[in-house]
């Protein structure tokens, strides 16, 4: 008697799911590097036609533009390196002052729409809707056009008390010069944090262990500021003020804020503050009513268990979708291209790329410039939000 | 006998005169707790804070909210051919928004160059356009499942050759360098919407996917593209497109934006959908594959309806954020509404102080109108949705 035999009945390769998959991978891939291989053929065709060089041989040549806001040495006769750092150092500024002031009245506006007080909590709202409701681009032409650029001229500049100036050109105001001496005071400063870091984390301790509150806010604030001002005062003020000085067609010395650099600071507070503020109360309406009521109940004051309980739990729903408003303030400072800011897109993607016409290298670079910025940026909010993150029993 | 037992038990039953049988109606609560003033007691003066923050809030409305209204509608300008009808006068020393001018230049700003002659092409491509998006969003329109063929073939086919023009048919050409203001817009947006949908669902079952080779590719192109700013996409479309095609195609100025546009979108649009794969619970898969479905099946019958009805508020608010991106194309030398604005605001015949104020608040009231209506929209489908866990 022959053995029954369990053969498997053969199937034809095709309908192996695995075989399937591979096919179809092997034809993803020929398709994308034969649109890669055509595209960077064609490139190099038509940058040979119309002989642009290719490379990165720009980078040292003289850029011979001039920027209106150098934060580092800059003139005419500097690379293009040179302004390509320019570029990206009035960016970062513009997005780490707009990134900290939104989120301060990110937080005030979006607690205020939580507010018991009606007139506060709809106030609010109104602002949220109507901000986030219109394009940024258009806010930002709004403050530049018929704001800033509205302002009376120069000989009808308006003078601000402290001997500051605001006109139609830009803001003036006293620029401090540190002379020698000031240095005791910038010590004190070092001094002053490093002992608040070390007194708050002894007083946590002490907390932990006995029960026992130590004034923290009070003490922080007078090893920050207290101490180095006292230093200041001992050392006799050591720090001279440069006043601007209203001339008949220009004002002279004292610090510039441009109307573009104001503009776009504005205009990206106001509007990110909008989006952070819905992000916090989704965040503080996140954190359940037990928590608030238990507090109440502990006897803890509103203030106090706002600051205990309900913000530190609201903070890990707030942190990550906060992480990406903050690369959205960072991305949208980008349209500083509409109202003249000198960024990094309007030095380099412009200008440098007009007269160097090495489009792929320029764009090239400023891409990967905003992607490492989100890719370093979600890495750092990723290490944090995992030590937020809940430890789940 | 029994007729004073009887009236014994009648006036016990009463009780005394001096027991109440029925109870008095209650009194009015007291006037500081309920009604107007027990309101204001309550929600805007409860404690020293409270009244603090209340006029602080009062002085702000009293400050930004007269002014405004003033500019807007009582000083306002309505009728009026050139820019000394919106000058300050002696018979008026304050002079508003300057409404004529926007009158004036409706055309424009609906049009941009347009041909005046052919101008009802985009009339009834705005008609179109308002049938299609109305089929999508009525919930309970008839035949759905035809209006998603109209909004995503029929109708850019349709507005290709309207728009475009197509000689055959008795439609002279029109070239896109022409197009301008609402039209660019809107035409911007929807292909946006029509192109990035399908290509973001693409992209979102493509990070799902469990072949390694298509799961990389499209999480580079998602976080790549999510990774940058808008116009350096648009620099690139504009700058970078023209080389990796051969010369002798040239394309277009407006096809460049929108391939940018399009492109930014499918990225934002694939997460979104991919949030509403995940939420779908693993059981939907098991049980489709159980019964035997492939993987497209699978996905055609069982997950995407689903999982696209919940995503709906967030494809929605995808869309406002899209809607209001269009105004970057500006960087690309196309000329949307609100270049339209910036270009008539500094025309010689109107140009007055209060110009270019009256030019961003008609720009800022139509976005703010469309911009509002569809969060509002998101809002109402997303109350739809939880219906059934209000149970």
């Amino acid at each position: 008697m022959a053995a029954v035999e369990h053969t498997r009945p053969k199937a034809p390769l095709i309908y192996n799911p695995k075989v399937r998959g591979m096919a179809y991978q092997a034809v993803l891939c020929a398709v994308i590097v034969f649109l890669a291989w055509s595209a960077i053929r064609n490139a190099a065709e038509n940058l040979a036609r119309a002989k642009i060089a290719t490379g990165f041989g720009f980078w040292e040549n003289t850029a011979g533009f001039d920027i209106s806001q150098a934060l580092i040495e800059y003139s005419t006769t500097s690379s293009y390196g040179r302004a390509f750092w320019v570029g990206l150092i009035n960016t970062l500024v513009v997005a780490a002052l707009g990134i900290v002031l939104a989120t301060i009245l990110g937080f005030l506006i979006g607690i205020a729409r939580l507010s018991k007080n009606w007139l506060l909590a709809r106030m609010a709202g109104f602002y949220v809707e109507i901000i986030r409701n219109i394009p940024l681009l258009l806010q930002l032409l709004f403050w530049y056009n018929a704001v800033l650029k509205a302002l009376p001229a120069m000989r009808e500049s308006l003078s601000i008390p402290g001997g500051g100036f605001l006109n139609n050109r830009g803001l003036f105001l006293p620029q401090p010069l540190f002379q020698a001496g000031s240095s005791y005071a910038l010590i004190a400063l070092g001094v002053g944090v490093v002992a608040a870091i070390v007194y708050r984390t002894w007083a946590k301790r002490r907390q932990m262990a006995t029960g026992q509150q130590a004034p923290v806010l009070w003490v922080t604030l007078g090893l920050v500021i207290a101490l180095p001002l006292a230093v200041l005062g001992l050392s006799g003020f050591p720090i001279a003020f440069n006043y601007p000085e209203a001339g008949r067609f220009n004002i002279r010395g004292g610090m510039e804020l441009l109307p573009e650099f104001m503009a776009l600071l504005f205009g990206l507070v106001i509007y990110t503050a909008a989006f952070i503020a819905e992000v916090v109360r989704a965040g503080i309406l996140a954190v359940a009513r037990g928590q608030t009521e238990a507090a109440y109940s502990l006897g803890l004051r509103p203030g106090q268990t706002l600051r205990l309980v309900v913000i530190p739990q609201a903070m890990r729903v707030i942190i990550p979708p906060l992480t990406s408003q903050y690369l959205n303030l960072t991305k949208n400072s980008t349209l500083a291209v509409a109202i003249g800011y000198p960024d990094l897109v309007q030095i380099f993607a412009g200008t440098v790329l007009n007269q160097t016409g090495q489009a792929v290298e320029v764009i090239v670079i400023t891409m990967a410039v905003y992607l490492t910025i989100s890719l370093v940026t979600s890495a750092l909010m990723n290490l944090y939000n995992r030590r937020m993150a809940l430890v789940e029993r | 006998m029994s007729d004073t037992a009887t009236m014994t038990d009648a006036k016990l039953l009463e009780g005394p005169a001096f027991v109440r049988a029925k109870p008095l109606a209650p009194l009015p609560p007291p006037l500081t707790e309920a009604g107007a003033i027990g309101w204001l007691r309550k929600n805007l003066f409860s404690g020293v804070l409270n009244i603090v923050l209340t006029i602080v809030c009062a002085l702000l409305i009293a400050w930004i909210v007269p002014p405004l209204v003033k500019f807007l509608l009582i000083d306002a300008v309505w009728d009026g051919s050139s820019r000394a009808d919106c000058l300050p006068g002696p018979d008026r020393p304050e002079v508003g928004a300057c409404w004529a001018f926007v009158i004036d230049r409706i055309n424009f700003f609906t049009y941009g160059f347009y041909p005046i002659s052919e101008r009802w092409r985009v009339d009834i491509f705005f008609v179109l356009l308002a049938l299609g998006v109305v089929w999508m969003a009525w919930l309970d329109a008839p035949r759905r499942d035809i209006g998603v063929i109209y909004f995503f073939i029929i109708l850019p086919i349709a507005s290709l050759i309207l728009l475009l023009g197509w000689p055959l048919l008795g439609l002279s050409k029109v070239e896109t360098t022409s197009w301008g203001g609402v039209l660019v817009t809107v035409v911007v947006a929807s292909v946006g919407i029509v192109f990035s949908l399908p290509i973001g669902i693409v992209l979102a079952l493509g990070r799902r996917s469990r072949m390694p080779a298509v799961r990389l590719f499209s999480v580079i192109f998602i976080e790549f593209v999510r990774g940058v700013p808008l116009i350096t996409v648009l620099f690139m479309a504009s700058v970078m497109l023209p080389l990796f095609v051969p010369d002798t195609w040239s394309p277009d100025k407006l096809l460049r934006a929108l391939v940018g546009v399009s492109l930014f979108a499918s990225a934002y649009m694939a997460e979104v959908v991919r949030a509403g794969l995940q939420a779908i619970p693993k059981g939907q898969y098991e049980a489709a594959f159980a019964v035997g479905l492939s993987y497209w099946k699978t996905m055609r019958f069982i997950i995407l309806p689903q999982a696209l009805k919940i995503t709906i508020p967030n494809i929605v608010n995808t869309t406002i954020g899209l809607f209001k991106d269009t105004t970057l194309v500006f960087v690309v030398g196309i000329f949307d509404f609100l270049m339209t604005i910036e270009a008539a605001r500094v025309d010689p015949n109107w140009a007055t102080p209060g110009i270019s104020t009256t030019g961003y608040a008609f720009a800022a009231i139509f976005y703010l109108l469309f911009c509002y209506g569809m969060s509002r929209y998101a809002r109402f489908v997303e109350g739809r949705l939880a219906a059934g866990d209000r149970r």
